[in-house]
């Protein structure tokens, strides 16, 4: 086992080298965590909303369930989702086992409900802001729904970002829908995963400080996009 | 302005979506294998399959798993071929009515690996049995893989015939790491026990510290991998065709030479024995 230097190095030496297969493995991994983040935020940012912002039955109750969910173990969604997929399972016939799409809808159901629990507190804190002002004007229900989520879009954007650090960190649930296939569905951390268990441990380090960096550059561009978007405000 | 970002999301969106569907449009044939991890991790698939693609066409995927996770995914149809090291099961597989035949492919063998120091004195032995129960006699730690697995099962079958009932003294000396043959050593080697791996895993393993080989040769370690088309009468989706081509040109000349000619340091990791 070599010093931190070392591994800083071969990581380094990793991004420097331009290997294809690295870069093959980056790309894979960013295009399933930023799809599913994506598909997370059209489905949890209204449904966190709608639960922040609209009084109904049970939506106490829903605001436990968002919150509890936020803590899926990913091997039991991956386990769910194997089970969905598989040629045995109701949705066999789709073809996605083994493919990056069941790897996105796993990651999907794991980032939605941090999304919707998140939106719904930011969006609810703002609603008690904002109540009274809605009730004089008579805003309705959809149109209150929009103004919140879109006078909350600075916070919201550090609720995707937790999205994404769950989703791009996660080795469980794409490693059992994906099955950590060569040049199909083989991603930054499944591929951490497989250096480890071949004893090639600097090798393993290295990527995982890769993994690092590929997070740091998305949160830098999301807080330089939030910088420019909030001058924006005041402007 | 906020009319202009949602077009923009809009268009982020479709652009990302975009990509998420290409994925699927790319290689159009393509099986998939369902393996273990020695057979992939030794790199022996890496080895093979760019010689079978190019002769064929045909992509080889392979989801590399523990022999009875493999067994267990391939009787759901999730897969073309198994491809493992169990026999029993995979005579079971196939008289279950989920596999084609089974055809012997090849063998190597089970070692010991144990710390340089030896704390249970088995160093050069090849008499598992022995070796086993001097190691269960002395208390020393001794990791399993403990996950169902081809390797897992074998080591089973060798404490059964040592006459040592290991799993009972789980949590002591015996430890069971439930994970895969890679993740097994890094922990066995960690904490001075003894492991019982494949050679080809071992040999390609990097993070052997101060551990050697210190039981071999005994051919009750004989670790015998066999090939099965997945049955298409049960499971329609397999694709008969260029499932079947893999398994002919596995156990073919071709591909038997191809498996020879495998070396990691100039050692040869598997012994092609098709049809003997």
């Amino acid at each position: 086992m070599q010093s931190e230097h070392g591994i800083l190095a071969a990581a380094l030496g990793l991004i420097l080298s331009g290997d294809a297969d690295l870069i093959e493995i980056v790309v894979l991994s960013l295009r399933v965590t930023l799809s599913a983040v994506l598909l997370s935020c059209v489905i949890g940012l209204p449904l966190g909303a709608a639960v922040g912002a609209w009084r109904f039955p049970g939506r106490g109750l829903i605001a436990v369930v968002l919150n509890a969910l936020m803590g899926l173990p990913p091997v039991v969604v991956g386990l769910a989702v194997y089970l969905m997929l598989s040629a045995a399972g109701p949705f066999g016939p789709l073809r996605l086992l083994y493919t990056p799409s069941a790897m996105i809808i796993a990651q999907t159901i794991l980032v939605t409900p941090i999304v919707a629990a998140l939106t719904r507190q930011a969006v609810e804190d703002m609603d008690r802001e904002y109540s009274e002002q809605f009730a004089s004007l008579g805003v309705g229900p959809m149109r209150r729904l929009s103004a919140l989520l879109w006078d909350a879009r600075i916070g919201l954007l550090t609720v995707a970002l937790a999205g994404f650090g769950r989703a791009v960190a996660e080795v469980g649930a794409v490693m059992i829908v994906g099955g950590n296939i060569n040049h199909v569905t083989r991603v930054m951390t499944t591929t951490i995963a497989l250096e480890t268990s071949k004893g090639n441990l600097q090798l393993a380090l290295a990527l995982g400080v890769v993994l690092l960096m590929l997070a740091l550059i998305v949160n830098a561009g999301v807080m330089a996009v939030r910088g420019v978007s909030a001058r924006a405000a005041h402007a | 302005m906020y009319r202009r970002s949602v077009v923009r999301l809009a268009a982020a969106a479709t652009l990302a979506l975009g990509l998420g569907v290409q994925a699927q449009a790319q290689s159009d044939e393509f099986i998939i294998v369902q393996s273990t991890t020695s057979t992939q991790n030794s790199g022996l698939f890496d080895h093979l399959l760019p010689m079978f693609q190019d002769k064929t066409g045909i992509e080889v995927r392979v989801v590399a798993v523990g022999t009875g996770q493999a067994i267990k995914n391939a009787a759901n149809g999730d897969g073309d071929v198994l491809f493992v090291h169990a026999k029993p099961a995979e005579e079971k597989f196939v008289s279950d009515g989920d596999g084609v035949v089974r055809y012997d492919v090849m063998y190597n063998d089970f070692v010991i690996v144990g710390p340089a120091d030896d704390p249970a004195g088995v160093s050069g032995s090849s008499d598992v049995t022995a070796a086993l129960t001097q190691i269960a006699e002395a208390g020393a730690p001794f990791a399993s893989r403990g996950d169902d697995s081809g390797t897992h099962k074998a080591e089973l079958r060798l404490w059964e015939a040592a006459g040592v009932d290991a799993p009972a003294s789980s949590g002591e000396w015996y430890r069971e790491t439930g994970s895969g043959m890679g993740a097994t050593l890094n922990a066995g080697t960690a904490m001075g026990a003894y492991i019982m791996t494949d050679r080809a895993t071992w040999i390609a393993f990097g993070n052997k510290g101060d551990y050697e080989i210190a039981v071999e040769g005994d051919p009750r370690m004989f670790n015998q991998y066999g090939i099965i088309l997945v049955n298409p009468e049960k499971h329609p989706n397999v694709k008969v065709e260029a499932g079947q081509t893999f398994v002919d040109w596995v156990i073919s000349p071709e591909g038997q030479d191809a498996i020879a000619d495998y070396k990691v340091d100039g050692q040869q990791l598997f012994f092609p024995n098709a049809g003997e």
